[in-house]
């Protein structure tokens, strides 16, 4: 019995670990194509190392616009999005009000809907209304998908928050501003920051929505596009290394920051206490 | 941890919330409007305009402009015509979903219960592939599947590809893109239901002579419901509409729904047709979720 056990555990770990080769294999074969001189433009096999494409990232200067074009949008609607979406989240842990499940549902209904009828949708739309798309229609769009997750997060954070800090505050004489400048805030900056990040990801990733709604402009994800039918430079597989690279960096240091945030506004709440 | 033992004098018993005064019941609107504006008006309204978009006149253009003739003939119509791509969409995703239940389940049980301290990381390594742009990564795949590539070099020297045999720009290359990219939102949620899962409840199950099959039969699995339903939807709803795989990694042949809805807005200038087929498409889908939710017969996932 116990052998047998001893297997099936094993035998559970070594598929996990298949399926993680599965899941990761592809960012290594990015990371080692971004060292890659193609033989030929339209060729995606490796053929020799080189340190070219990291030297000179933007020897095609295209690609460089549309990711700085990217980031751009991605600020914007982060943002935008984050502000919106947090209001929201207060609202709906906080405050009780009318027609809280057909907010819910306007909320959920995006994360639910395909992004192909989405960025149609939108595309109608701006259409119908006579609208020109380009770098605003963009950002309108990814703010409309990406408040939704915002919102999910940053709740998630407020409603797993202990309300007790709060009302000790409020004991202590603190005014509503200050509690929630000092207490409220510093607890539930962790969930703001994450769906800021995830927000950012979500933008700068977009494509299906993004083609839709872009006109003319070019976004990473649409540069991308074009160029698989042109021939892709290898400088995009030095973008997606950076990218990976820089976003497990922000993962490590949220993580490491929530946590040292939440020991500080504990400190807060503690110290006044510990005086007599 | 000591300092906040003088907090419970006024929190041990219920105290009731803190008055509201007049502003304050204003105050959630006021928080609710500029986010739910937003919504309404680039979420809700775009559906209504491509509703009636999808009612069009099929014989305007974009340059004479529709006339609004409630032309419903533009859905058999479009059906008729894109049947092909409109069932292998979801033919496609449901073989991807199958796949990616069969390496998801696996890599959700093994993070939650067998992982112990290396749990964080791992499920870092579910994530990761997120981190970077989905298309960068569909066209790494590329690469993988080569013709030149080493494994297909391999699969034809054991026979399972013949000497011509290739993997890209076959079905097979867009189901596993499929797969692959949308594997990870399968695993959270499954993840996050089966880390909640007692361990002792599976050795109850074994002291009772419950055999291994048997005891994930009637504990793990029914325990991992929520999870794997929410898994499900979050995997197939992106994947039935995705139309990048099927573009980078297949053919016209391998082409889903969202490839014909993407030059029909973008190519054929088509809107009628191009608005009938993505309502069509979130129909289906939302009728498939329907159903499945009435026979999973659960209704809190969502």
């Amino acid at each position: 019995m116990k052998v047998r056990r001893w297997l099936a555990d094993r035998w559970v770990m070594g598929v996990a670990l298949l399926v993680l080769g599965y899941l990761t294999l592809p960012i290594m074969v990015v990371a080692g194509l971004s060292f890659n001189r193609p033989s030929s433009r339209l060729s995606y096999d490796f053929n020799e190392f080189t340190l070219d494409n990291w030297k000179q990232p933007c020897a095609t200067s295209d690609m460089c616009d549309a990711v700085v074009r990217s980031m751009q949008i991605g600020l914007i609607a982060t943002v935008a999005s984050t502000i919106l979406g947090t209001l929201m989240a207060f609202a709906l842990v906080r405050h009780s009000f009318r027609g809280r499940s057909g907010l819910n549902g306007l909320i959920f209904l995006p994360m639910a809907t395909p992004e192909l009828v989405m960025g149609t949708s939108l595309l109608a739309l701006f259409v119908a209304a006579g609208v020109p798309q380009g770098f605003w229609t963009i950002v309108i769009a990814h703010v409309m998908f990406c408040m939704s997750f915002v919102v999910v997060t940053v709740k998630a954070r407020l409603s797993g928050m202990d309300r007790r800090l709060e009302e000790a505050a409020m004991d202590l004489y603190a005014s509503e501003w200050q509690t929630f400048r000092r207490i409220t805030l510093p607890l539930v900056l962790p969930g703001i920051v994450a769906a800021a990040l995830l927000a950012f990801s979500l933008s700068f990733d977009d494509f299906i929505i993004t083609n839709f709604n872009a006109g003319t402009t070019v976004t990473f994800p649409m540069y991308v596009w074009g160029a698989s039918q042109r021939g892709i430079p290898p400088q995009v597989n030095v973008i997606g290394t950076a990218m990976f690279v820089i976003a497990l960096l922000l993962v490590g240091a949220t993580s490491l920051r929530g946590r040292r945030a939440r020991r500080a506004a504990l400190a807060v709440v503690a110290t006044p206490a510990g005086k007599p | 941890m000591s300092a906040l033992a003088h907090v419970p004098t006024s929190a041990g018993k219920p105290a009731p919330p803190p008055v509201r005064r007049g502003r304050n019941r204003l105050l959630p609107y006021l928080l609710l409007l500029p986010g739910a504006a937003w919504l309404l008006v680039f979420f809700a309204l775009p559906l209504v305009q491509l509703a009636s978009a999808s009612l069009y006149d099929p014989a305007g253009s974009l340059s004479t402009g529709y006339a609004m003739t409630w032309a419903f003939s533009n859905y058999p119509d479009a059906l008729q015509a894109y049947w092909p791509q409109f069932s292998r969409s979801f033919l496609y995703s449901a073989i991807a979903l199958v796949l990616a239940l069969l390496m998801g389940y696996p890599l959700a049980y093994a993070i939650a219960q067998k992982a112990g301290r290396w749990k964080n990381l791992l499920l870092v390594a579910v994530v990761a592939p997120m981190f970077t742009s989905f298309l960068v990564r569909t066209l790494a795949w590329k690469t993988i599947l080569s013709d030149n590539g080493a494994l297909v070099g391999l699969l034809r020297d054991v026979h399972l590809l013949g000497p011509d045999g290739r993997l890209l720009a076959t079905p097979i290359a867009v189901v596993l893109g499929l797969t692959y990219n949308f594997l990870p939102f399968l695993v959270l949620p499954l993840y996050a239901s089966l880390e909640r899962l007692d361990p002792r409840l599976l050795e109850a199950a074994s002291d009772l002579y419950a055999s291994p099959l048997r005891a994930f039969a009637k504990v793990t699995l029914p325990l991992s419901m929520p999870g794997l339903i929410a898994g499900t939807l979050l995997f197939f709803i992106p994947a039935t509409g995705d139309y990048i795989n099927a573009e980078l990694l297949g053919t016209p042949n391998e082409y889903m729904i969202g490839n014909v809805i993407d030059s029909a807005f973008l190519v054929r200038l088509d809107y009628p047709q191009g608005a009938a087929l993505s309502f069509l498409l979130m129909a289906a889908i939302l009728a498939i979720v329907f159903v499945y939710l009435r026979r999973a017969g659960t209704e809190e996932v969502l």
